[in-house]
């Protein structure tokens, strides 16, 4: 019960990482870092992170549970 | 001499490629399943970077670093965001069910998936018919992206109907001898290929000009409005529409939406969606980020020439820039295939078959298919000689016309009470809406109707809204018909 409302957190969690994907922050902002524009690299940094939170979201198994199909079948196989 | 050195580059690539493809063709096996989906055995690798490669078009090598030298390198925020995260996370809303699904019923087209679903050959036609009309205006891109890199390198020496009219013969000449097999495999090379030497070109094209903070403050020098976020052609309306529109589009495009049902297993859909945004921000921040700097460099541009290609020939040596050039062809190329090959599947598959000649054999249909091919690609090359618009406005207009058939496909992937005709009048209408808009900018004799409102908010976007009210409020109104069978879709229990 608790499990599949801690897996409604990824909603949230999508939500920010596709909405900040663009720096709306950093809007106007002209600094240079390290010989590119700042929110060029707060771009980088954040995909980075969106692989990052993706892999765990895999693992997680939330998506199997949300639609009701079995997460556990497929390593299963491979392990015997 | 340079210009035999790049042509000779460019065609021996070309021609490399089409082995692949032979040699691909010679493992494959001879059913439809095979042709098209190489028999649903694409591993993480392969299925990432063919996945990949169907993105790496004109609109990304071409039309990318031309926007960022005209309009500043925010261009790379706006793919990056729509295609590295949008994209991946419809990747599970979409692609994951869909192929749920299409393993447990074998479905090997969209339309075919949705004409069972609904129980209606008509939709099934719909859906196939406007994933046809928006495949049109993307390989022309194709083809002047082409056009425009060639002219580019040689300076002009070869004009830009030679560079689209070669890119067109080995299309067909590719896509009739191999099926998906070669394409997924030359996919995969060509973006590894691609993947390495754009990353050369960009160290090679930095070390010439002074390193990376010197490319920098010197593209800041002339055009200072580059180094701030926003502003010019990227408003808030404008990124948000472009985002929205391509990454919602780009499920719908038959040869990504096809690739939703290839994979060996949900492990390797999973893998290849980690992997994702890396992959995707690896390839984009070198190229546009190229295309940025340019304007900072002493080039001359020529009118209709890609920049791409004149600042590789001013800093790297003939040969490399005649290869990097050959690669980004060869990857359209492979791009090109992909969709023609999706594109004569659908119209088999959901036109022919079902409407013209129920009987026809595998063997009628194959060859049915390449002729088809042929013809599309000949139609779409004639049609990029008139060179409607830059690459990044003739590539937008497809991603959208695609997009438009995103949500109601949605409602029919999660929501039983979704009706045949709440799915036919949410596809049609804004399709109708849209062709419209886009029909009075290129015939002479209407007025033409704005692409876009206050601010640059893409008409495309109120149209997908109006897709979704439609959809869903047809459905609440109509009955599901006795044909349609909601279980079709269920992917739980057995």
């Amino acid at each position: 019960m608790s499990r599949s409302r801690r897996d409604l957190l990824w909603v949230p969690v999508f939500a920010i990482l596709v909405a900040f994907a663009v720096p709306w922050p950093l809007w106007g902002v002209d600094y240079v870092v390290a010989g590119l524009p700042v929110w060029i690299w707060w771009h980088v940094g954040w995909l980075g992170l969106c692989s990052l939170l993706f892999s765990r979201f895999v693992a997680s198994g939330a998506w199997e549970r949300g639609m009701g199909v079995g997460s556990g079948r497929e390593p299963a196989v491979e392990g015997g | 001499m340079s210009l035999a050195i790049q042509l000779g580059v460019v065609v021996g690539y070309l021609l490399v490629a089409l082995a692949v493809g032979l040699v691909a063709y010679r493992v494959a096996g001879a059913t439809a399943e095979d042709y098209y989906l190489a028999s649903r055995s694409i591993g993480t690798l392969v299925l990432l970077f063919t996945t990949f490669a169907t993105l790496l078009s004109a609109f990304t090598f071409f039309g990318g670093p031309n926007l960022a030298y005209q309009a500043g390198p925010e261009w790379l925020i706006v793919m990056g965001a729509l295609d590295g995260v949008l994209f991946a996370v419809l990747w599970y809303v979409i692609g994951y069910k869909q192929w749920l699904i299409g393993n447990r019923n074998g479905y090997l087209t969209l339309g075919e998936m949705l004409g069972d679903r609904f129980g209606s050959a008509g939709l099934r036609a719909l859906v196939a018919g406007i994933s046809l009309v928006w495949l049109f205006p993307y390989v022309m891109l194709q083809q002047m992206g082409a056009g425009e890199a060639i002219v580019g390198l040689t300076n002009g020496a070869v004009p830009y109907w030679g560079g689209a009219a070669l890119i067109t013969a080995f299309m067909i000449g590719y896509v009739t001898l191999a099926g998906l097999r070669g394409v997924a495999w030359t996919d995969t090379i060509q973006g590894l290929f691609m993947l390495s030497i754009v990353w050369i070109a960009a160290v090679w094209v930095l070390s010439a000009v002074g390193g990376l903070g010197a490319a920098t403050s010197s593209m800041l020098a002339a055009r200072p409005e580059f180094g701030s976020f926003g502003g010019g052609l990227y408003s808030p309306a404008f990124i948000v529409s472009s985002a929205i529109t391509i990454a919602f589009g780009v499920t719908m495009f038959p040869q990504i939406n096809q690739r939703f049902f290839v994979a060996k297993s949900g492990a390797v859909l999973k893998r290849s969606f980690t992997l994702w945004p890396v992959l995707v921000l690896l390839l984009f921040l070198p190229a546009f980020m190229i295309g940025a700097w340019a304007v900072g460099m002493p080039i001359d541009v020529p009118e209709g020439a890609n920049v791409l290609p004149v600042v590789l020939n001013e800093y790297t040596p003939v040969w490399f820039a005649a290869l990097v050039i050959a690669g980004a062809m060869a990857a359209m190329m492979s791009s090109s295939d992909s969709m023609l090959l999706s594109g004569s599947s659908y119209f088999t598959r959901d036109l022919y078959r079902p409407f013209i000649n129920p009987d026809a054999s595998e063997r009628r249909e194959a060859w049915l298919a390449r002729i088809g091919v042929a013809a599309f690609a000949t139609l779409a090359f004639f049609a990029s000689l008139l060179r409607p618009g830059t690459l990044i406005e003739v590539g937008d207009t497809a991603f959208s016309g695609f997009a438009l058939l995103a949500l109601p496909v949605i409602c029919a992937l999660y929501w039983d009470r979704t009706t045949r005709d709440g799915m036919i009048a949410g596809v049609l209408v804004p399709q109708v809406a849209y062709l419209t808009v886009v029909l009075s900018s290129v015939l002479p004799l209407v007025p033409t109707l704005p692409r876009s409102v206050a601010g640059g908010w893409d008409i495309a976007l109120g149209l997908m809204v109006l897709s979704a009210v439609l959809t869903v409020g047809v459905s609440h109104l109509t009955a599901p018909t006795a044909e349609s069978d909601a279980s079709r879709f269920a992917v739980a229990g057995d």
